[in-house]
């Protein structure tokens, strides 16, 4: 009786665990019959352009009766959580090193960046946000080093995004004919004058927003956006800046419907939405080319002009893509590589202020 | 079947129980602490001497470590004392300050860094502007360890015998001495198991720092902070690293925390109060 009652009480721990791993089956068998499911993994910057590109796909003949499974996160978190078996059809990141992550995962091909797109998706700029008036006068990047200029920018560190504003500082010096010395004393000072260094974009906007410093280095598209939801800023483009561009990809193994789904996003159809909430398009698509108006895309700072053409424009091709900077500014110095150069002005600036 | 039992020290139902509870706290806790520990062990140990030692990470612990005590002593005043108000005092509204203590712990961290940034930033409607200073850290950490020693000590407050204190009066003792010789020693191990929850939140908190402090190194930046750091440039052996510095002396602390409760405890209580299991934390 005893060795009964014990039996059973096993029997039902077998039993219930056996019950778990057929739900866990279960549920990833249901998600397979169902193809017309587009699994979106994304940074959360274009979660809003993202919806509204989904509505229009929705509405051809490809896109009918597709579902979207979305997540949308800090882009290394979205990127390493993919790479840690989240599942995605689509990926959508802030930085190019987040989609390489999933290539040296062997769930992206190596080819993804070969296209004509060279695997961009969405594009926009770093512009300097400032208080209302601009009471400091700033104009551009040798602004921000002046004594007394309070600086709120995400941090490089931490969040992958934030290194499109650093490296846009970098290139000011180098890529106007500044030696790579002179480019470290820039950022040094630069990151002397930063008050507050966030963990997210969206973050620095919040305590930006929130009374923090003078100066929000931020994006061209998250300052339209800021203003279409009622927390808009002033924002100027300095002469020099960075073209940001935002990688997409299909995962190896995606369900069919991902296809036509990432051709709808790169068509004049798919740019229209991104512009309309404070993208640039992509290429040199002009407004015209999407039927659209500048007066369409709420928010800009000159609505007649929402996206004014930028003197000196780079672009990451210009420092040799990702590979050429990631570790030479913003490495950690692991297994005894040495520390980047940002990483250390980062690290110098809280050193001045003790 | 009674012989079979007590050769095992244990009875059926018990068995089960210990079990359970055994499988429960090693995948919840055992296995992915130990992960932990051995994704720091990857990276050698030089790596984890560099990466502890590694000036900007040493004074973000630092800064995490020397904040989580501090607060904690703090709430280990001030926990009690609004304990004590709770329990023995009558006053109106005190349902709603009841309500209102276990806020920190309801509210996601990520708010309550926005109430605290609008409440004591640069536009603080109370002239107190702690934004993006070492201040902010201390601030963040006694807003939610704030709940940890009034909830452990308020039960067993409630459930002190009245008399005892009556009898310690009614033989010449003063207020003063009743509270120290007589409710205190009742309260200690509540006292310390808060304690040490208030200690092992600091230790972790993220959350509702990171919109106040502006993360700046050397002077706001506390390490889960640098953790993220190292796991955005992936350095999980970096992360974990400085991961495994805080576990060790969170449960250093929390042992010693224990110890003396004991040792206080069985010094000289008059009164046996059982605590819940209360001081094992």
């Amino acid at each position: 009786m005893n060795l009964t009652s014990r039996t059973r009480a096993v029997l039902a721990v077998v039993a219930s665990v056996a019950l778990l791993a057929g739900c866990g089956g279960g549920g990833d068998a249901a998600s397979d019959a169902k193809a017309q499911t587009i699994n979106l993994v994304g940074f959360a910057v274009p979660e809003a352009a993202n919806k509204a590109i989904q509505a229009e796909f929705a509405k051809t003949p490809d896109g009918k009766d597709v579902a979207f499974k979305t997540s949308y996160g800090a882009s290394g978190d979205q990127s390493r959580a993919v790479e840690g078996g989240l599942k995605a059809d689509y990926v959508h990141f802030s930085v190019g090193t987040d989609v390489d992550r999933l290539v040296k995962a062997g769930l992206v091909a190596p080819s993804w960046d070969k296209g004509t797109n060279k695997g961009i998706v969405s594009t926009s700029i770093v512009v300097l946000g400032v208080r209302k008036g601009n009471p400091k006068n700033i104009k551009g990047w040798d602004d921000l080093i002046k004594p007394g200029v309070k600086i709120v920018t995400a941090n490089p560190a931490s969040s992958g995004a934030a290194r499109w504003n650093a490296l846009a500082a970098w290139g000011h010096v180098t890529q106007n004919g500044g030696t790579e010395a002179e480019a470290t004393a820039f950022v040094d000072k630069l990151f002397k004058n930063v008050v507050s260094l966030t963990n997210s974009g969206r973050d620095a906007t919040t305590s930006f927003l929130g009374g923090t410093g003078d100066v929000l280095l931020a994006y061209e598209n998250e300052a339209i956006l800021a203003a279409q939801n009622g927390q808009g800023f002033e924002y100027l483009i300095p002469e020099t800046t960075l073209k940001i561009e935002n990688p997409g990809a299909l995962l190896t193994k995606h369900a069919p419907v991902a296809e036509p789904w990432i051709r709808f996003v790169l068509s004049d159809a798919g740019q229209k939405q991104f512009a309309l909430k404070g993208f640039r398009p992509l290429g040199d698509r002009t407004l015209d080319d999407l039927g659209i108006t500048p007066s369409d895309i709420k928010g800009a700072q000159n609505p007649k002009d929402p996206f004014p053409e930028v003197e000196h424009l780079l672009t990451l091709e210009d420092f040799g893509g990702w590979a050429g900077v990631k570790d030479k500014l913003f490495g950690d110095g692991k297994d005894g590589a040495p520390v980047g150069i940002v990483t250390k002005s980062i690290e110098k600036s809280g050193k001045a202020t003790q | 079947m009674t012989t079979e039992s007590s050769t095992s020290g244990l009875t059926r139902t018990s068995g089960i129980g210990l079990g359970v509870t055994l499988i429960w706290f090693s995948l919840l806790v055992l296995i992915p602490l130990t992960a932990v520990l051995i994704t720091a062990s990857e990276g050698g140990w030089a790596n984890f001497i560099s990466t502890v030692t590694n000036e900007q990470t040493a004074h973000a612990i630092r800064l995490t470590l020397t904040g989580a005590a501090v607060v904690t002593l703090l709430n280990v005043f001030s926990g009690t004392v609004i304990a004590w108000v709770l329990v023995r005092d009558q006053f109106p509204g005190k349902a709603l300050l009841e309500l209102v203590i276990d806020i920190p712990f309801a509210l996601p961290t990520i708010v309550a860094g926005l109430v605290l940034l609008s409440l004591y930033g640069i536009d603080s409607p109370l002239g107190i502007n702690v934004a993006n200073t070492e201040a902010s850290v201390y601030l963040a950490f006694l807003f939610v360890t704030l709940p940890f020693v009034v909830r452990m000590v308020q039960p067993v407050l409630e459930e002190l015998d009245l008399d005892v204190e009556e009898a310690a009066a009614s033989l010449g003792a003063s207020r003063l001495t009743t509270f120290r010789r007589v409710v205190l020693p009742s309260l200690t191990p509540a006292i310390f198991a808060g304690a040490a929850l208030s200690f092992a939140r600091g230790v972790g908190e993220y959350g509702s720092l990171v919109l106040l402090s502006g993360n700046l190194p050397f002077e706001s930046e506390v390490a889960s902070v640098r953790i993220l750091s190292a796991i955005e440039n992936d350095n999980p052996a970096g992360a974990a690293s400085v991961a495994a510095v805080l576990l060790v002396i969170s449960l250093t602390v929390i042992v010693i925390l224990d110890v003396v409760q004991r040792r206080l405890a069985s010094g000289g209580a008059p009164t046996k109060v059982t605590v819940g299991g209360g001081g094992r934390g």
